[in-house]
């Protein structure tokens, strides 16, 4: 997997590409995290759009700057979720912390 | 109560528990399964599931060691697809814990917890024999729709 990081005033943004699982999370989490520590930003925006295939790693990813970007007093947006992959990102709870969206609509929950 | 019905089809893999082998293991296991024309989605599935469980084996079962992981996939007549994956790891000592959502034993590696759920979510059953220090089998199984060919 790729990741590319764009910064917009006080939001960064983390452009993920390619499969995400437990082999790849670790060096990505480590670009995002050193980069928030530096800069900062009030939102961080993790742009799925590339994505093509991600297993339960890719929610610890989620979570895990979900948690950073709180103990900072930002927040965090995952965006661009592509169809295959909403059903893991529902299942994982991620629904209930509002912080999903698809093409600028938040995802609904659906029971 | 088991049928033991012969497979169509099945292919056996073993390779070292290291992590840059869990795309690999989803991999082979997918090319294995399309020559059944599975769905976009199905396949996607599959390979989460398998990815699940093989990370499972890299992170606990041989948590600081490299071990090797057998993956044994067979096909059956009615699209029905049983998918192995065994390790000579450490063992799982309370299988339901292990199985409950975020339940993990490794929080330092940012493991959400939810491998099991992810499988169970994904293939039609899931089932887990292990015994402690001797190592753990997960048995996925999934039946694929048939889709109407084209000629």
């Amino acid at each position: 997997m790729r990741t590319r990081i764009g910064f917009d005033g006080d939001s960064m943004t983390a452009y993920l590409s390619g499969e995400i699982d437990h082999h790849c999370a670790k060096n990505t989490r480590e670009l995002i995290d050193s980069l928030i520590q530096q800069k900062k930003p009030k939102v961080l925006r993790l742009d799925f759009s590339g994505v093509g295939f991600m297993d339960s790693s890719g929610i610890g990813l989620i979570i895990g700057r979900y948690r950073m970007m709180m103990l900072y007093g930002g927040y965090v947006r995952v965006v661009n979720v592509p169809e295959g992959l909403e059903k893991l990102m529902l299942l994982s709870g991620l629904g209930a912390l509002d912080i999903l969206e698809r093409h600028g609509e938040a995802i609904e929950t659906t029971e | 109560m088991v049928k033991l019905l012969k497979p169509l089809n099945e292919m056996n893999l073993s390779f070292d528990s290291c992590s840059a082998n869990e795309a690999f293991a989803r991999s082979a296991v997918a090319a294995f399964v399309t020559q059944l024309d599975p769905t976009v989605a199905e396949l996607n599935e599959l390979r989460t599931a398998v990815s699940e469980a093989v990370t499972n084996c890299v992170v606990h079962a041989y948590r600081d060691t490299i071990g090797k992981i057998f993956i044994n996939v067979k096909i059956f007549s009615d699209m029905q697809i049983t998918v192995k994956i065994r390790d000579s790891g450490c063992g799982i000592a309370d299988i339901s814990k292990a199985m409950e959502p975020l339940y993990t034993t490794a929080p330092d590696e940012e493991r959400a917890g939810l491998g099991f759920a992810v499988m169970q979510s994904f293939s039609d059953s899931v089932s887990v024999r292990s015994s402690v220090g001797k190592g753990t089998t997960v048995t996925l199984k999934k039946k694929l729709s048939r889709r109407v060919s084209n000629g």
